[in-house]
């Protein structure tokens, strides 16, 4: 099984995170193309604490959007924080997670999408 | 083409509104709106009912065929609108359709929800259902989103905390003077920034609340409505767009594009400029939201609508008057509610029967919105 973070890429290179049936950036269709982005920094763009979240949601829910550069294409991604607190700037890695929220206790139905995924950790100064 | 007016407008209380449920609320708005646009239920047309989630709250469906029968409205082509939080709007503008098509000569819209009867958390789920599976398995919800687009707005634009703390004092004051409004209470700045953290920088005050509540429009050709009463106002520019579904990929995510966008076509049509509106109701579920709408509205230069708030500008005293009822703020969200309330507030501004809350406005806006700007509906009245 691969727990990597994996990004498809539309047949004119851009990056789609998650994909569509077209390209939001050009309308084309996606390519087999990928980026895995495990062993890369991405850079926090924003953050909130939820300290209010829904049933089976880990309390209290760091949460970031972060952004890629890759190859020159970005990409953006949403995902929860491990650390106790974040900035906007910070240079996180992600970090896999089989189960992000327990799918027994909210309202969508458990079959119809994933629940594995990628959380982010910060990257020590140093690294 | 005949302009198309609104006749009369309802609401009911709202709040929390213990033993009522979905159809009573809804039926209590149609029939206060038929009694108010003195018209015969058998000369309606069309009923468009606007709802989220009645399935999910309250699991009940078939709701609008529910209150057809109720309110002695058989054989009226009835259907329900969804468009999450802007299906208040989306109301609007199928009623809107419905009579600008010739399909209908009267057409009533009835948007309502029921939702204080389950918990926060169940209910903030249920709304959060919205989003992509790729922010829903994180736990995303609507309020994690205005967290993080607030963190980002203040980040980019330098703009103080204290700004959005002032978008729900004012709405609160404005909200005093509605006697439908969930809240009727004062409330300062610093209410707001020592009520608990619920998605940082955001705070409980931030937020509008769990709201149970309906409202009601009552729609025709203006050739009719002048046979009927003297007493109405015109649509006179709609508009819908969308945004990104997934929140992250956009742009830039202190933009809300659909609200530039549908306004845009809301503009144009109405043959009218930002400058020209005098009285705004804006979608603000949460205080962020009409700070960013009142920029991608072009009340605003980007990134200086928390200048005009702090400066007094959307005050109801102001150069532009944001939420003179309150606001989802102060008089509550039941979703499908609040597109068409906005209006009912707009459709008395322009009549001068605001009451305390009147301004003086000839030209007036809604602005609503689905889920964190995905979905929007902008609608220009003007009175006659």
């Amino acid at each position: 099984m691969n727990l990597d973070l994996i990004v498809k890429k539309c047949i004119k290179g851009h990056l789609c995170y998650p994909t569509h049936a077209l390209c939001p950036n050009c309308r084309s269709i996606m390519s087999e193309e990928t980026v895995n982005l495990s062993q890369l920094e991405g850079t926090v763009i924003t953050w909130t604490t939820s300290t209010v979240p829904p049933p089976g949601v880990r309390s209290p829910n760091i949460l970031a959007i972060v952004e890629y550069e890759v190859g020159g294409e970005s990409v953006k991604l949403i995902g929860g924080i491990e650390n106790e607190s974040v900035k906007i700037g910070d240079k996180v890695r992600p970090v896999y997670s089989s189960q992000l929220r327990d799918p027994d206790h909210c309202q969508r139905v458990m079959e119809c999408q994933k629940w594995s995924g990628h959380r982010f950790e910060i990257l020590d100064k140093d690294n | 083409m005949d302009r198309i007016a609104i006749i009369g407008a309802s609401m009911t209380q709202f709040g929390v509104r213990e033993g009522s449920w979905i159809c009573d609320l809804l039926s209590e708005a149609a029939m206060g709106c038929i009694d108010a646009a003195n018209v015969d239920p058998q000369d309606i047309d069309q009923v468009y009912v606007s709802n989220m989630a009645s399935g999910e709250f309250e699991g009940r469906t078939g709701i609008m065929n529910a209150l057809v029968h109720d309110i002695g409205a058989i054989p009226a082509y009835t259907t329900r609108i969804d468009q999450t939080s802007a299906s208040g709007g989306a109301g609007i503008y199928a009623a809107w359709q419905s009579i600008a098509s010739g399909h209908s000569e009267m057409t009533l819209l009835v948007g309502g929800e029921k939702m204080t009867h389950t918990s926060t958390s169940h209910a903030t789920d249920i709304i959060s259902t919205l989003t992509h599976p790729v922010e829903y398995k994180h736990g995303v919800t609507l309020p994690s989103f205005a967290g993080l687009i607030s963190q980002l707005y203040l980040h980019e634009y330098n703009a103080s905390r204290e700004s959005l703390a002032k978008v729900a004092v004012k709405n609160h004051k404005n909200g005093i003077d509605n006697p439908h409004a969930h809240f009727r209470k004062a409330i300062d700045i610093e209410t707001v920034l020592s009520s608990p953290v619920i998605a940082d920088p955001l705070r409980l005050y931030d937020f509008c609340p769990i709201t149970d509540g309906s409202a009601a429009l009552m729609m025709c050709p203006e050739s009719t409505a002048k046979e009927i009463t003297d007493d109405y106002v015109v649509i006179t520019g709609i508009g819908g767009a969308t945004d990104t579904h997934v929140v992250h990929e956009r742009r830039d995510p202190t933009t809300l594009d659909a609200v530039i966008n549908s306004s845009k076509k809301a503009y144009h049509m109405a043959n009218k400029n930002p400058d020209d509106v005098d009285v705004a109701e804006l979608h603000d579920m949460f205080t962020i939201l009409e700070i960013l709408q009142s920029e991608d509205l072009g009340f605003f230069n980007k990134g200086e609508g928390w200048k005009a708030v702090e400066e007094g500008l959307t005050d109801r005293d102001g150069t532009i008057p944001i939420n003179t009822s309150g606001g989802l703020k102060s008089k509550g969200h039941p979703l499908g509610a609040s597109g068409v309330a906005q209006v009912h507030e707009l459709y008395h501004q322009l009549l001068n029967t605001a009451g305390k809350r009147q301004v003086n406005a000839d030209v007036a806006l809604a602005c609503n919105i689905g889920g964190f700007g995905n979905c929007v509906i902008t609608t220009i009245l003007e009175s006659i």
